[in-house]
C-alpha cells in the first residue's frame, strides 16, 4: 500500500475511482474544484466517464440517470451547488437509487464565502429536499478518513439503495496529508435487477421502471413506510463514532470534521490543566451517535458542542440527552475557524460552571 | 385467418391516461412502431417527463426512467453514458422542455448527446390544467393568460426546432404534426429517422410534434385538429431544420464539384 501525499479533494476523487466509481458528473464551485479536475484527468485513464454538466441541477439528474442504469456514480459540490442539487437528491431518494454526493462546505447563506464552514449540517442531516427522508452522512476529519469514507459511501449506497453524503469542509478539501491508498477498496456490489439496461419479454426480470411517482396516496404511504423502515435499519446498523478520554470525563465536547481536531487539541491542553474533559466525534452525522452521547452522560455533568456554525449539531446532542444534562455551545460562522485557545477558554468556562 | 394488423410490441396493454381526442396516443404509437421496426426494443430505454406523459413508463413496453420536471435530457445523458450502445430517448412536453428544462435540452443538443427527444408541443400546460406555456400562441387564452397571451408581457412563443437545429451538436431536428393521415405518415418517417441517426451515432436528434389539447383548448377533437392546421402550423412551420445525413451528401457533392474544377 503506497503512502501518498494528497489534498483532501484529490483523495476523495482517487478513493472513489478505487471503489469502482466510473461515472462523475459535476460543475465547478470552490472549494471542491480539485474533485472534478482530478476526475477529468483520471476517469479517461480507467475507462470511466467525466462530464462537466451545464449546471448542478443537470449534474445530479445525470447521476440519477446513471445510477438508474446500474452504475457506481458520484457528484460533488459545495453549499450553493448542493442547494441546487436538492431537487435531484429527493428524486434519487424516492426512486431508491444508490449514489455518492460530496459536499465540501463553505460559509453561507447565499453566495457566502469560500472559506471552510459547517453550516450545511441541517441541510445534510434533515434530508435537504422535499419529502420525508434521511440519508447517511459521513463526516471525515482527515484526508485519509475522507478517502476511506468516500469508498465506504459507495458500499452503503448500494447496500441500502440510497444516496450517501460525504460532508467535508473547505479545510478537509484543501489541506494535504499522507494517505494510505489501497490499489482497490473492497467493494460489495449487489445485483441490480431494477436497473434500466434494456429489457425484453423474454427477460427473467420484470420491466425496470425507475420512478418516484406514486399517484395513489395509499401506495405512496406504503412506499414511505418502507423508506422509514430502511432508515430505522440504517440507524441500527451504521452509526460510526470516535471517543477520546470520555471514560472519566466530567465535561464532554462534541465536534465533527475539522472542528473535532481543534477540539481534540483543546481537550489535551485542558487535561494538562487537570480538567477532566473528553471528546465525542460523530463520524456518521446521520445516523447520529445518540447512544454514545447518552452513555457519556453517565459520568459527564456537562456537554459542550463546538461547530463552525451558529449551532446546528447541538440540536442532535440535546435530542439525545433529552434535557438530562446542560449543553453549552461555542461556534464561529462565515468561514471563521475557532482556534484551540478559544475552545480551551470555553472548556475552562464550562469547568467553572461545574464548581 | 390472415393477420392484417398487429399492435406494436413496444407498447404495453395499459389503457392510456390521455383525454379523448388528445394526440399523445398517436405519437406514442409512432415512437413504439419505430422502435419495433428498427428491432431495438430490447435495447431501448425511455425517459418519461413531468406533464401529461408522466405515465409514459406504464405505456412503453421497455425499461423506463421517470425524470424530474425538465430534466429528462440530463437523465438520458446519464443513461446513455453508462450504456452507449443502447437506444435512449426522452418524451417531453412543451412546458417540460421549453420552459423549466430549457437548459437541459439546449446543452444535451450542444454536447451532441446521442439521444432522441420526442418533443410534444401543444402550446399549453395540459396536466396542470391549461396554463400558458412558452409555446402558447399570441392571443391564446389559457388559465394564466385569461386576456390572451400578450407579447408585451410574455414575449413571443419559442420555436424550439429552429433554435436547436442551429446547434452544431444536433444531427437531426424536424418539426412534424399529426393532424391528418398524411402528417401522421410524415411524422412516423421523421421519428424513425431520428432513431436511425441515433443508432448510427450521429449526435443529438429531436422531433417536435405539434399536438392537440382539446380539453384545455376548449374544443372538440375535430376542432382541435383544425386549430393545429390553421393556427399552430403558420407559426410553427413543419420541416427539417437540421439533417446531418443530408449535409453529408451535400458536403460530398461540394468536394466532387471542387475536384471537377
Amino acid at each position: 500500500m503506497a503512502k501518498l501525499l494528497m489534498k483532501g479533494n484529490e483523495a476523495i476523487a482517487e478513493a472513489a475511482i478505487r471503489a469502482g466509481c466510473r461515472y462523475f458528473f459535476g460543475y465547478p464551485i470552490t472549494p471542491q474544484n480539485q474533485i472534478p479536475e482530478y476526475m477529468s484527468k483520471r476517469m479517461p485513464q480507467v475507462g470511466g466517464t467525466f462530464l462537466q454538466a451545464e449546471s448542478e441541477v443537470a449534474a445530479i439528474n445525470m447521476v440519477y440517470g446513471a445510477a438508474g442504469a446500474g452504475a457506481r456514480v458520484m457528484t460533488s459540490s459545495s453549499g450553493p451547488g448542493i442547494s441546487l442539487k436538492q431537487e435531484g437528491i429527493t428524486y434519487i431518494v424516492g426512486a431508491e437509487l444508490p449514489c455518492v454526493i460530496v459536499n465540501i462546505m463553505r460559509g453561507g447563506p447565499g453566495l457566502g464565502s469560500i472559506q471552510p464552514s459547517q453550516s450545511d449540517y441541517f441541510q445534510a442531516t434533515r434530508g435537504g429536499g422535499h419529502g420525508d427522508y434521511n440519508m447517511p452522512v459521513l463526516a471525515p476529519a482527515s484526508v485519509a478518513e475522507a478517502a476511506e469514507l468516500t469508498a465506504k459511501a459507495f458500499d452503503l449506497a448500494d447496500k441500502y439503495r440510497t444516496p450517501v453524503l460525504v460532508l467535508g469542509d473547505g479545510m478537509i478539501g484543501q489541506m494535504m496529508e499522507p494517505v494510505d491508498m489501497p490499489e482497490a477498496f473492497p467493494q460489495t456490489v449487489p445485483e441490480k435487477p431494477w436497473a434500466t439496461v434494456g429489457w425484453s419479454d423474454k427477460s427473467a426480470r420484470p420491466r425496470a421502471v425507475v420512478n418516484s411517482l406514486y399517484i395513489d396516496p395509499k401506495v405512496l404511504e406504503q412506499h414511505n413506510i418502507r423508506l422509514q423502515e430502511k432508515y430505522v435499519k440504517i440507524a441500527a446498523e451504521q452509526v460510526q463514532v470516535a471517543t477520546e478520554l470520555t471514560d472519566d470525563a466530567e465535561i464532554v465536547l462534541v465536534a465533527y470534521g475539522t472542528m473535532s481536531r481543534i477540539a481534540r487539541s483543546a481537550v489535551r491542553a485542558a487535561r494538562a490543566e487537570g480538567i477532566k474533559v473528553g471528546l465525542i466525534r460523530p463520524i456518521t452525522l446521520w445516523p447520529f451517535p445518540s447512544d454514545t452521547i447518552r452513555q457519556a452522560a453517565k459520568t459527564a455533568e456537562r456537554f459542550l458542542v463546538i461547530e463552525m456554525s451558529a449551532g446546528q449539531m447541538i440540536e442532535d446532542v440535546k435530542l439525545a440527552l433529552n434535557g438530562a444534562r446542560p449543553v453549552g455551545f461555542y461556534g464561529r460562522m462565515g468561514g471563521m475557524v475557532p482556534s484551540v485557545d478559544e475552545v480551551l477558554s470555553e472548556i475552562r468556562k464550562t469547568a467553572r460552571k461545574g464548581e | 385467418m390472415a393477420v392484417v394488423f398487429e399492435k406494436t410490441k413496444a407498447l404495453t396493454d395499459a389503457t392510456l391516461s390521455y383525454c379523448p381526442g388528445c394526440t399523445h396516443g398517436i405519437i406514442h404509437r409512432l415512437v413504439a412502431e419505430s422502435i419495433d421496426e428498427l428491432g431495438v426494443m430490447e435495447k431501448s430505454i425511455g425517459v418519461a417527463p413531468v406533464g401529461c406523459a408522466v405515465f409514459a413508463y406504464d405505456f412503453f413496453n421497455i425499461d423506463m426512467q421517470q425524470a424530474a420536471h425538465g430534466r429528462a435530457p440530463a437523465v438520458a445523458t446519464g443513461i446513455k453514458r453508462v450504456h452507449p450502445n443502447n437506444v435512449v430517448f426522452t418524451y417531453q412536453g412543451d412546458g417540460d422542455l421549453a420552459s423549466i428544462g430549457m437548459a437541459e435540452i439546449v446543452h444535451a443538443a450542444a454536447r451532441g448527446e446521442k439521444i432522441t427527444t420526442i418533443f410534444v408541443n401543444n402550446a399549453i400546460y395540459g396536466m396542470t390544467g391549461g396554463q400558458m406555456a412558452p409555446t402558447t400562441l399570441v392571443g391564446q387564452v389559457t388559465t394564466t393568460s385569461p386576456y390572451g397571451r400578450n407579447p408585451e408581457l410574455c414575449g413571443m412563443p419559442v420555436r424550439m426546432a429552429e433554435m436547436l437545429g442551429g446547434l452544431a451538436g444536433a444531427a437531426y431536428v424536424a418539426r412534424v404534426s399529426v393532424h391528418n393521415v398524411r402528417a401522421v405518415n410524415e411524422a412516423k418517417r421523421a421519428i424513425k429517422k431520428a432513431f436511425e441517426l441515433q443508432i448510427a451515432g450521429k449526435g443529438f436528434t429531436m422531433v417536435e410534434v405539434l399536438s392537440t389539447c382539446p380539453t384545455n383548448w376548449g374544443m372538440n377533437p375535430v376542432e382541435a385538429l383544425g386549430w393545429v392546421e390553421s393556427n399552430m402550423i403558420p407559426y410553427y412551420p413543419l420541416g427539417v431544420f437540421k439533417d446531418v445525413s443530408k449535409d453529408a451528401v451535400l458536403a460530398s457533392k461540394d468536394v466532387s464539384a471542387k475536384e471537377a474544377n
